[in-house]
């Protein structure tokens, strides 16, 4: 099957198995690696990309829902990395091991793109799926804080 | 003595004490047995002359549905969705959200597609939500449920035809019968379960007693 996606602003055109997970589809034929493969089960967020804006955990969705459709990787977030999100990152130092940074970085703008000034229950709420393994919870929080123009550390 | 105690053994016997989920409803007739993964169908509720009782029997029966954690776990009494036998909370955390879909980041679309993922055993039908919060059962008897479907301040508007197709060929409901993975499926199938709800809406769609347990 032809599977049509506009990924990160580009037409592409993909002759693979329809039930492909999407993460496959981009790192493996497209060969955009910025999306992890954490858990292949939806349950730690290293995956996720925005379909049409809206944040889906690539490893589980299958590559024909994405048909028709919008896809924006970290690749394609910001260019030169200058997303306000990608600068707070960097200025306060967030990652770790970096590995699951992707995944947060994609959910923290899809929140702020919805709630620019998101309260820190808000934030809990909608970063829930996003496992950071080295626990670098506490910097995240006060990145997507940073990125909204919000104190960084208030709660 | 054996003879005198004989009158409150058969009793006991016709009242279904010893089985809770197979035995069919309580009371005076005794309904056909059936495995705990298995529906009666209408036909088994005919020996019941009353037709209110009948009616308040077979939702009884559809009540093993309805109160199947299966069908449960989306319709928490809370904000958290529950998941698995044991009813746990939804792992990873997710809420309800303003729309019973989710927050942003976390919705259910997220990560629950339009099947079952066989790899991933993420679990998956078409709009895959939670019931609003007005049709929660979580913790509710079967009377409790019985009245809340009929409500149509608390059932979405529905009159009563469009109850009885809802349950016997939504997407979303059927699912319950193809949890995919190595889950539980609720009893019976969709088909049988349609037709115990018709049969209980043909019926006068009596609710049973608060006490009232299938």
């Amino acid at each position: 099957m032809s599977v049509r996606i506009r990924v990160n602003g580009v037409e592409k055109t993909l002759d693979v198995d329809p039930e492909m997970p999407l993460l496959w589809a981009l790192r493996d034929v497209l060969g955009l690696t910025g999306t992890k493969y954490g858990c292949g089960q939806a349950l730690c967020g290293a995956c996720t990309v925005h379909l049409d804006g809206q944040v889906v955990r690539a490893c589980v969705t299958p590559v024909r829902r994405a048909d028709g459709h919008a896809v924006t990787t970290i690749e394609g977030l910001a260019p030169e990395g200058s997303h306000p999100l990608q600068r707070a990152w960097v200025e306060l130092g967030v990652p770790q091991c970096g590995f699951c940074q992707a995944g947060q970085i994609m959910t923290a703008a899809a929140l702020l793109k919805a709630k620019p000034k998101p309260s820190d229950d808000e934030i809990d709420q909608s970063m829930a799926g996003n496992l950071c393994r080295c626990g670098a919870y506490p910097r995240i929080r006060a990145a997507i804080r940073k990125a909204a123009g919000m104190p960084e550390g208030e709660r | 003595m054996h003879q005198r105690l004989l009158p409150f053994a058969v009793a006991f016997v016709l009242a279904g004490c010893g089985n809770p989920t197979a035995d069919g409803p309580k009371g005076p007739t005794a309904l056909r047995k059936v495995a705990p993964n298995e529906l009666r169908a209408p036909s088994d509720f005919a020996s019941i002359e009353d037709t209110r009782e009948r009616s308040r029997a077979l939702f009884l029966e559809a009540s093993r549905v309805f109160t199947h954690p299966r069908c449960v776990n989306c319709h928490p009494n809370g904000d958290i969705p529950h998941q698995g036998m044991n009813m746990q909370l939804h792992d990873p955390p997710s809420v309800r959200g303003p729309d019973n879909h989710g927050v942003v980041g976390m919705e259910c679309t997220s990560c629950h597609q339009d099947k079952n993922q066989e790899l991933s055993r993420v679990p998956g039908a078409p709009h895959w939500a939670l019931a609003p919060i007005e049709m929660a059962w979580v913790g509710k008897s079967p009377r409790q449920i019985c009245e809340q479907i009929k409500d149509p301040k608390r059932n979405g508007g529905k009159a009563l035809a469009a109850i009885v197709e809802h349950n016997a060929h939504d997407a979303l409901v059927g699912w319950g019968w193809h949890p995919g993975a190595d889950r539980e499926p609720v009893p019976g199938t969709q088909e049988q379960f349609g037709a115990i709800v018709a049969a209980w809406a043909e019926s006068g769609a009596e609710c049973p007693a608060e006490g009232a347990r299938p």
